[in-house]
């Protein structure tokens, strides 16, 4: 099965890059299922993508985020360019079940054929969050739509990772949570280009937004270049401009997304930091590699699970369990097996 | 990893303008629950929503939930965009308040099941589950 004109995939490929909704729903499905028609599909749309920006919006469960997407979406509309959404959350580690529950907040943009909304579980996915949530920005971006936003609850690793794939971070905080602490914690105050105060028609919102900005001067709210998250491996020389500043101080603004307020704030903010980051020398090149680093981690995978002799790793397992040999010298040993001409 | 790829999506959505959707929510939690990916959409929608939901979400399965009564021109109607969108082997079913003597027009009109008031989750499950890989190709 490759990938010749006549192909079901390149067909598929084909009406997503004219625009079909459901030949773009059905390529979606194809790329998360992560098998060998996803990675041939990806191959296929990969050189019609790089022109949509890509925003991440994260923060703590109900924080707003949904009604925030949905808004600066309608404010995109408004401006005449297409969006596509991405709304992911976890599934269920024991059952792999998943409850999908943005679309509720985003009820306001059905009917608009300028937006398309995709939900995403996470499925404990192999190569993690950032490899198939990356698949379908791509789709959408081959697909045309010219902003896209990545909504990720960030109780966990997953909004750090979505800084491996999303132009522009957006951190949506609430007043009254204790949330700054949290920020603090996860190293957000880090990821994040633009903070929102959400619900700022509640009390403390102002304490909120002044506790942040207090901590971005104690920062010095020099911004560090998106670094390379969730990428496992070293290879070669870090670019020059790697661990530099990149000088973008983030704004702390305060929106109420329920009515609309300082929305369009938010929008101007998105689009400066476009602006902005456009012109940082290595932005793209940090990109491609944290692309080039997942793609790599999971071909390793695959490569080791169809090598992988199974009496050779039952042997490594038993080793380990009766500790004539540690972990690591015996997956070094596996690895070796699959080395050329070690076929033992 | 091909069970990953063959898990069920399943849309579960209310149309027309029931005040509450704990039932549905109820459902929804179960098929979870039951190792489904389940899209919930809300209040308050129209079949143009559910059918649009359904086919970015390309689900397996939309389930519609309604107590209000208008079920005889919502359901089918939802099934008639469906159809003309393209999803012809999407499974469609439905819960909640419908008199018996409407069952069979609405079967003929596309809705695969009929779910009753207090049926068990399990039962849903079930059906669901056999009835998706009956219209997968294996
Ligand atoms: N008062 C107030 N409520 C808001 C505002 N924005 C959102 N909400 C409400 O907050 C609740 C959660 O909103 P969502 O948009 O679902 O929040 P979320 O962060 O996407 O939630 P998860 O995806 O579950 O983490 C809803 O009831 C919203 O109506 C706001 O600006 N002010
Ligand atoms: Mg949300």
């Amino acid at each position: 099965m490759t990938g010749t004109p006549s192909s079901p995939l390149s067909a598929l490929a084909e009406r997503v890059l004219r625009g079909e909704r459901r030949a773009l729903a059905q390529a979606i499905s194809c790329l998360e299922a992560g098998e060998a028609a996803g990675r041939e599909l990806l191959a296929l749309l990969y050189p019609h993508g790089g022109r949509a920006h890509t925003i991440g919006v994260t923060g703590a469960p109900g924080t707003g985020k949904s009604t925030l997407v949905s808004a600066l979406a309608r404010g995109y509309r408004r401006r005449g360019l297409t969006v596509g959404i991405v709304a992911v959350d976890p599934s269920s580690p024991f059952t792999g079940g998943a409850l999908l529950g943005d679309r509720v907040r985003m009820r306001d943009l059905s009917g608009d054929p300028g937006v398309f909304i995709r939900s995403m579980a996470t499925r404990g996915a192999l190569g993690g969050l950032a490899r198939t949530a990356g698949d379908v920005v791509l789709a959408l971006d081959a697909a045309g739509y010219e902003r896209i936003f990545v909504e990720t609850v960030g109780a966990g690793q997953d909004e750090v990772e979505v800084a491996t794939l999303a132009h522009t971070v957006v951190i949506v905080e609430a007043p009254g949570l204790g949330d700054e602490v949290q920020v603090l914690k996860a190293g957000l105050l880090e990821t994040g280009h633009i903070l929102v105060v959400n619900k700022a028609d509640r009390d403390g919102a102002e304490q909120t937004v002044a506790a942040l900005q207090a901590m971005l001067d104690l920062t010095g709210g020099a911004h560090g270049v998106v670094d390379h998250h969730g990428v496992r491996m070293s290879v070669g020389e870090a670019p020059a401009d790697d661990s530099v500043g990149d000088g973008w101080r983030p704004p702390v603004l305060a929106t109420i997304a329920t009515e609309g307020r300082g929305v369009e704030e938010v929008l101007d903010a998105i689009e400066a930091h476009r602006a902005h980051a456009a012109s940082a020398a290595g932005r793209d090149r940090h990109f491609a590699e944290a692309q080039l680093a997942r793609a790599l981690d999971e071909a390793l995978r695959r490569l080791l699970a169809e090598h992988l002799d199974p009496a050779a790793y039952e042997e490594a397992v038993q080793a380990v369990l009766s500790r004539s040999a540690d972990p690591y010298t015996a997956a070094a040993r596996l690895v070796d097996l699959l080395r050329p001409g070690n076929d033992r | 990893m091909s069970s990953e790829e063959k898990r069920i999506r399943v849309l579960i959505a209310k149309p027309g303008l029931d005040g509450h959707d704990r039932g549905a929510k109820v459902v929804a939690r179960a098929l979870r629950d039951a190792g489904m990916e389940v899209i919930y959409t809300g209040l308050r929608q129209t079949p143009e929503m559910i059918a649009e939901a359904a086919l970015e979400e390309d689900v397996d399965v939309v389930g519609l939930s309604i107590l209000s009564g208008a079920h005889m021109t919502l359901l089918p109607r939802t099934v008639e965009l469906l159809r003309r969108m393209g999803m012809d082997d999407v499974l469609v079913v439905a819960g909640g308040i419908i008199p018996d003597e409407d069952v069979p027009a609405l079967q003929a009109a596309g809705i695969s099941r009929v779910f009753g008031p207090g049926t068990p989750t399990e039962e849903i499950i079930a059906y669901i589950r056999e009835a998706v890989s009956a219209r997968r190709p294996s």
